[in-house]
């Protein structure tokens, strides 16, 4: 059965359904799957939001915690801690930053920095 | 001719025959596409949609509807799947696909033919699914990140048998509708 045969049984208003049925997997692939650029760094300290810093623009920042300085770094799209005195350093080896929900968490310092999307990723968080 | 006097008999009539015989021909169909390997339960072509499909346009919903539920409980049986999670998200899925079906079999069929039907059908199998598995299976919003991946099958599949239908509508002697009328009640 050639092509034309089987195009033949297809009626008007089915190709419509089917690209309602396209464009819904379409627009529904962009919405769901497009990873959400960060807009924003929340840096907070004891559980209080001390910062938020947008991501268009390079910056630094530094906060005090119970064990001394953490210094946070912006650049366009992505944030990372640049230095902690923590001891085992993992929110420093984390590195940047770049996704919407990503959070490199300080804890003996009692710092963290999480980025924000125009969604939030998560709910809540509570370290 | 049943004797009043006589003891009460169940007899099948027509329609049972009917019904029987297209539920097989659905069970053969998912039994066998059971086989083929899958990165997600639920994305599977849904052969056995066909069958609903043809009894729905030949025989009306109450039939493709018996044809639809015994599918999902003998098949489930066979495979040692009844009663288990797939088979409530299967049984959710006919369930919504049947719903629809209701409605849209009213649709002009100048307009929309078995292709329509078939690509709706399966986005309400899904629909269902996906509900059912958000609210019981995986209580969590990140399910639907899922959901691009079941409408693609949706349409994919939907497309395919749907034109399969609408062949075997054009041409019945590929399958053995002309027995129906054939059968002893």
């Amino acid at each position: 059965m050639h092509t034309r045969e089987w195009l033949a049984l297809l009626r008007p208003g089915d190709y419509l359904v089917i690209i309602a049925a396209i464009g819904a997997t379409l627009l529904a692939g962009m919405t769901l799957w497009s990873s959400d650029q960060p807009t924003t760094a929340v840096v907070r300290a004891a559980g209080q939001e001390v910062a938020r810093l947008p991501l268009d623009r390079p910056a630094n920042f530094t906060v005090r915690g119970p064990l001394g300085l953490t210094h946070v770094e912006i650049q366009p799209g992505r944030a990372r801690v640049a230095s902690d005195p923590g001891p085992r350093q993992y929110c420093v080896k984390q590195g940047w930053l770049t996704r919407s929900g990503a959070a490199a968490i300080c804890a003996p310092n009692e710092v963290t920095l999480q980025l924000e999307g125009r969604r939030a990723a998560y709910d809540s968080m509570s370290y | 001719m049943v004797e009043p006097s006589a003891p009460r008999l169940i007899r099948s009539d027509a329609s049972d025959h009917r019904v029987a015989r297209y539920a097989a021909a659905a069970i053969v169909l998912s039994v066998a596409e059971a086989a083929i390997p899958t990165p997600l339960p639920g994305v599977k072509p849904g052969l056995a949609n066909i069958v609903v499909l043809l009894v729905l346009l030949r025989h009306g919903w109450s039939e493709a509807a018996w044809v639809a539920l015994l599918r999902v409980f003998a098949t489930s049986l066979l495979l040692g799947q009844l009663f288990a999670p797939g088979f409530f998200l299967s049984l959710a899925g006919t369930f919504a696909t049947l719903a629809l079906l209701a409605a849209i079999v009213h649709l002009p069929r100048r307009w929309f033919g078995p292709v329509s039907l078939s690509v709706l059908a399966a986005f309400a199998h899904i629909g269902g699914q996906m509900l059912l598995a958000r609210v019981w299976l995986v209580p969590h919003a990140g399910l639907w990140a899922l959901w691009p991946v079941f409408s693609a099958t949706a349409t994919f599949f939907g497309i395919v048998n749907g034109l399969i239908t609408a062949r075997l509508q054009a041409n019945p002697q590929h399958t053995n509708s002309e027995s129906d009328e054939k059968t002893p009640a």
